[in-house]
């Protein structure tokens, strides 16, 4: 019964209506990396309580679900090497082309945003690269 | 209060999403980008599934202004830039890496353990490493 591409699909559509209440109410674009950098760099605007709101949902609403439906299985790899690396890269990254999966991804190419379908080409042809370079070639990953 | 209920029930939304789809896990991601291994679609599909209502979203906002603000963000800017591209790079190397971007970092924060943790601060401080970089080239801090 379950399958992957129609679990994604639901979820997805969930993201989407997400995207959907930020911008309709709030007139906000639903980018996770603006929301975590704004919130790290702008501590008198006053959008800041929203912006901690907003990730107390992304935290906790998974929390509530993985009781009734364990999806807790991370994959995720062990080597700190690996992590710490991973995530100074997409932290820096994202800051620096202002935006990632969710806001170049979702939001910008929903809009056909050239800014987003630009970002999203080269992050996703990067990522391909890296694993190619790092698992086929290297075999680290 | 309106909007802070709004954000807290995009939130929900966007976690409940993250996870159901299966983007907490990093070897669906993974998979998506290993063209050359078990190529996995799933996120073209996520993907798909988010863009749909999004578009619908964009289109009425178009001559409409929000619930509870004064206007909807300005028309993208179609500038492409040095940096968008630099920091797309940078960006898509980590998340092959680890599997992981910013939304799901944040969803698997609190079940994936001390390894989502670890990918989370450093992340936190790659973010602020970013900020001498950005004010250099002052385009590009909004979104």
């Amino acid at each position: 019964m379950y399958s992957d591409w129609f679990a994604g699909l639901i979820g997805g559509f969930m993201i989407g209506i997400a995207g959907t209440v930020l911008l309709i109410g709030n007139g906000r674009i639903m980018g996770a990396s603006g929301i975590l950098g704004s919130l790290l760099e702008r501590a008198n605007s006053n959008e800041q309580l929203e912006r901690i709101l907003f990730l107390v949902g992304v935290f906790s609403c998974p929390l509530l679900f993985l009781p009734f439906w364990d999806l807790s299985e991370t994959n995720l790899t062990t080597n700190w090497v690996q992590l710490v690396s991973a995530g100074l890269l997409v932290g820096m990254g994202t800051r620096i082309a202002n935006g990632c999966t969710s806001g170049h991804g979702v939001c910008g190419i929903s809009r056909f945003s050239v800014r987003g379908i630009v970002a999203t080409c080269f992050y996703v042809m990067s990522g391909v690269l890296t694993i190619i370079l790092l698992r086929h070639a290297w075999g680290l990953l | 209060m309106k909007r802070i209920l709004l954000a807290l029930t995009s939130g929900c939304l966007f976690g409940g999403g993250l996870l159901i789809s299966g983007m907490t896990d990093t070897a669906k991601v993974q998979g998506w980008l290993d063209i050359l291994g078990a190529w996995d679609p799933t996120l073209a599909f996520v993907m798909g599934g988010a863009i749909i209502p999004m578009a619908v979203a964009w289109r009425y906002s178009k001559n409409k202004a929000p619930l509870f603000a004064e206007n909807f963000p300005t028309p993208a800017s179609q500038k492409v830039s040095r940096d968008l591209i630099a920091g797309s790079v940078l960006f898509g190397m980590g998340w092959a890496i680890a599997g992981l971007c910013p939304g799901p970092a944040v969803a698997a924060l609190g079940f994936g353990g001390k390894g989502v943790s670890i990918f989370f601060v450093s992340m936190l401080i790659g973010m602020l490493a970013a900020k001498p970089i950005l004010k250099r080239n002052r385009y590009a801090l909004e979104v």
